[in-house]
């Protein structure tokens, strides 16, 4: 005869034991690791006063006629509804920048993403110099705009290193002053400044995809090329997923290259973009409201955007 | 970036919520006295020229000290002192204060109404006589003590004429006609690959230096705004448009920025630009200057043009707006203002401004004609959209005049109508 020894807890009902859960629960009302909140909340805090805060309040801001005024200034701010939306939507220079950073996006986020996987895959297979050539494609990204846009503007001037090499081949006016160019130009140079960013995050992708997969590959024939549309391309496409949205949401938030290499969005607004006109209206103009009703929108169409090129580029991950 | 606009007005309104007292800002003045701070502009003329003052006036107030320093750094003092009094804590005086945002920031409740201390329109009124009416707001109040002036001329260098064989003493300068063959020369000549090269960039107050002293001096100092309406759509604004049109149409003038100082660099053989620059240029540049030119030439003595003026502004987030009143009457005295004129070269916004400083004037001859011209000068227009007026201008300019995409006549009409439109706006 075998007797079995149960512990008092494993003989409760489950009745009785959801009712001891359930108390237990209640005695803690901060979960079982209270200490990971208390880890989190810095950046939590830092989200909701830099990001929630003022995104939720821009969008208040672009609902009524608000400017910025002294702390303590009794000022009117009423709710005037849609009429900062139709100031920004019926004026010309504001849909014209929303077009530039269209073109901006479809030269600069498509060329980011097959320039940077295309480097991170030599990197990864590179032998000598690998430091050393992943260090030269990083110095761009973090050296300060102000500094490599004054040696771009050197380059693609008039009198440029650009120009006497093309001589008679070079464009009339030139690159910068070029209403077809100059936004071309502003996206390739923001796509050479930020490659070393997304050559790291493909380079610790790469890290992720099975050795063992390129073996059998290469076991049923496939070559370099077969190997990197078969095996590289679908393996790091969470990576991919991740280069189109970062790439998307800082090109559309374009602003210190027009400033600075094209004097302010020339020429006469063919490289004009939507923050650049917030810049304009919001802080130089005094009129906040309608630079939060751009940005409203901005934020609005790059969403429709990252959840497009979520649906279609991130598959069912 | 995008979240910039809304950080500022996030920021305002916690700090609002922080300043407790629940005290309401206006632009009513105070008598309070103690210490306080001020701003003055970075450059090295400015600063010597504000430490010695501030140090001056400490020597004599122990207990209303005034602690000075240069204005942070950004990307415009105008954005900078906009932060600051959204934020509440501007300093008492900004001893850099561009009229073209004093309507803004009396808008935004940032700037004591002067006019409301007992005896300061007297006071600014017979420091500056009538050249401070163009610093009245539309109720004829004062938000600002005008303060300096930097009269535009064009400057030349004598070297590069002498090589084009152009007098470099009395250089033909005066018409547009003379302007244009003058430029086609120099440039023919390679001397230098430009005539002149004001910035082709489309800041807002890039057209205070090409178009608006032009302008003023055609029109014999006609403002671009007057009564809340555009007057440049007339024959003497389109004749200064046409003359900028041809020297960009004709290469004379570069349609590019030039990332350094052109006129110092050789880059061109002129620049429009005021008394500031003798000081830059005197080591640099072998230089002369002439009045800024007319369709049919005027005399230097009857030639009008743009001020380029900074003033002084009292900010409502001072405690002791007393003592701050006091310093800008003490900082603004005759000889303060010797001062300013000795240490920086620029011109104190005060009648008589040639005879109260003949000695000077004649010590210093190059500075002469500079001291004549700021009695003749004109301001840009006053209200809270005189920025989005001047953007609205730029805009016009750009594409007509310095691109060529439309024709000066419409481009300037066009203009005209949006910026009355802009004048009615609160």
């Amino acid at each position: 005869m075998t007797s079995t020894i149960t512990s008092p807890r494993d003989s409760q009902s489950p009745a009785a034991q959801s009712t001891s859960e359930g108390r237990r629960r209640r005695r803690r009302p901060l979960g079982r690791n209270p200490l990971g909140l208390l880890f989190s909340a810095p950046y939590l805090v830092f989200v909701i006063a830099v990001f929630a805060y003022p995104l939720g309040y821009s969008v208040w801001i672009s609902f009524h006629d608000f400017f910025f005024a002294a702390p303590g200034a009794d000022v009117p701010r009423p709710f005037v509804g849609l009429q900062n939306f139709v100031t920004v939507l019926t004026d010309p220079a504001v849909i014209r920048s929303f077009g530039n950073v269209g073109v901006f996006l479809l030269i600069n986020v498509p060329l980011t993403v097959v320039l940077s996987m295309l480097l991170a895959t030599a990197l990864n297979r590179v032998v000598h110099a690998r430091t050393f050539l992943r260090v030269s494609y990083y110095i761009p990204y973090v050296t300060a705009s102000v500094a490599v846009v004054a040696v771009w503007s050197f380059l693609f001037n008039d009198g440029g290193l650009v120009n006497s090499i093309l001589g008679p081949l070079a464009p009339s006016p030139s690159w910068l002053i070029n209403d077809h160019w100059a936004m071309p130009v502003i996206a390739f140079f923001v796509t050479w400044k930020q490659l070393g960013f997304y050559i790291l995050l493909y380079l610790a992708a790469l890290q992720g995809v099975p050795k063992e997969l390129y073996e059998s590959a290469s076991t049923d024939g496939a070559g370099a090329l077969r190997q990197f549309f078969s095996v590289t391309v679908p393996g790091v496409r969470p990576a991919t997923v991740l280069v189109l949205l970062v790439s998307t949401v800082t090109g559309a938030n374009l602003f210190t290259e027009p400033y600075l290499l094209t004097n302010g969005g020339g020429p006469d607004g063919a490289s004009t973009s939507p923050v650049l006109i917030m810049y304009q209206r919001g802080i130089e103009q005094g009129q906040p409201d309608v630079a939060a009703a751009i940005g409203v929108i901005l934020v609005i169409l790059v969403l429709i955007i990252a959840l497009l090129q979520n649906r279609f580029a991130g598959g069912r991950d | 970036m995008v979240l910039a606009v809304a950080a500022l007005a996030a920021s305002s309104l916690l700090l609002a919520a922080c300043s407790g007292s629940g005290t309401v800002t206006t632009n009513k003045p105070n008598s309070s006295k103690g210490p306080i701070t001020v701003w003055y502009s970075n450059n090295q003329q400015e600063v010597e020229w504000g430490k010695q003052m501030v140090a001056a006036w400490n020597k004599d107030h122990p207990d209303e000290q005034v602690k000075g320093q240069e204005i942070p750094a950004g990307k415009t003092s105008e954005e900078v002192i906009g932060a600051a009094i959204t934020a509440g804590n501007s300093p008492c005086l900004i001893y850099n204060t561009a009229p073209s945002a004093v309507g803004q920031f009396e808008k935004q409740v940032g700037l004591v109404d002067l006019s409301k201390i007992p005896g300061a329109a007297n006071y600014i009124e017979a420091r500056s006589g009538a050249v401070a009416d163009q610093y009245k707001n539309t109720d004829g109040d004062y938000f600002q003590m005008p303060w300096k002036s930097n009269p535009v001329t064009i400057f030349y260098n004598k070297e590069m004429f002498a090589k084009a064989g152009l007098d470099p003493d009395h250089p033909k300068l005066a018409t547009y006609a003379e302007f244009i063959a003058a430029s086609k020369k120099l440039v023919a000549s390679g001397v230098a690959p430009n005539a002149i090269l004001p910035a082709p960039s489309s800041e807002f107050f890039q057209s205070q230096f090409d178009f608006y002293p032009l302008y003023a001096a055609e029109t014999g100092g006609k403002q671009i705004v007057e009564n809340n309406k555009a007057t440049f759509d007339d024959q003497a604004g389109r004749d200064v448009a046409n003359f900028w049109a041809t020297l960009y149409k004709d290469k004379l003038a570069g349609k590019e920025k030039y990332q350094g100082d052109a006129f110092a660099d050789g880059k061109a053989a002129m620049a429009i630009v005021g008394p500031w620059a003798v000081a830059v240029y005197k080591d640099k540049v072998k230089w002369g200057s002439v009045p800024v030119p007319t369709k049919d030439g005027l005399a230097a003595d009857k030639t009008w043009t743009f001020s380029d003026a900074k003033n002084i502004g009292l900010y409502t987030a001072c405690k002791n707006q007393g003592t701050a009143w006091d310093v800008l009457k003490f900082s603004t005295s005759k000889a303060q203002d010797a001062k300013l004129l000795e240490l920086s070269g620029q011109m104190p916004l005060r009648k008589d401004l040639a005879t109260t400083y003949a000695a000077y004037f004649d010590k210093n001859p190059s500075y002469k004609a500079f001291g004549d011209a700021a009695s003749r000068t004109v301001e840009v227009p006053t209200g809270p959209n005189t920025v989005q007026m001047l953007q609205a201008f730029r805009d016009s300019w750009s594409r007509s005049v310095i691109f060529g995409n439309q024709d000066v006549k419409s481009a300037l009409h066009d203009a005209a109508q949006k910026i009355d439109s802009i004048a009615k706006q609160p």
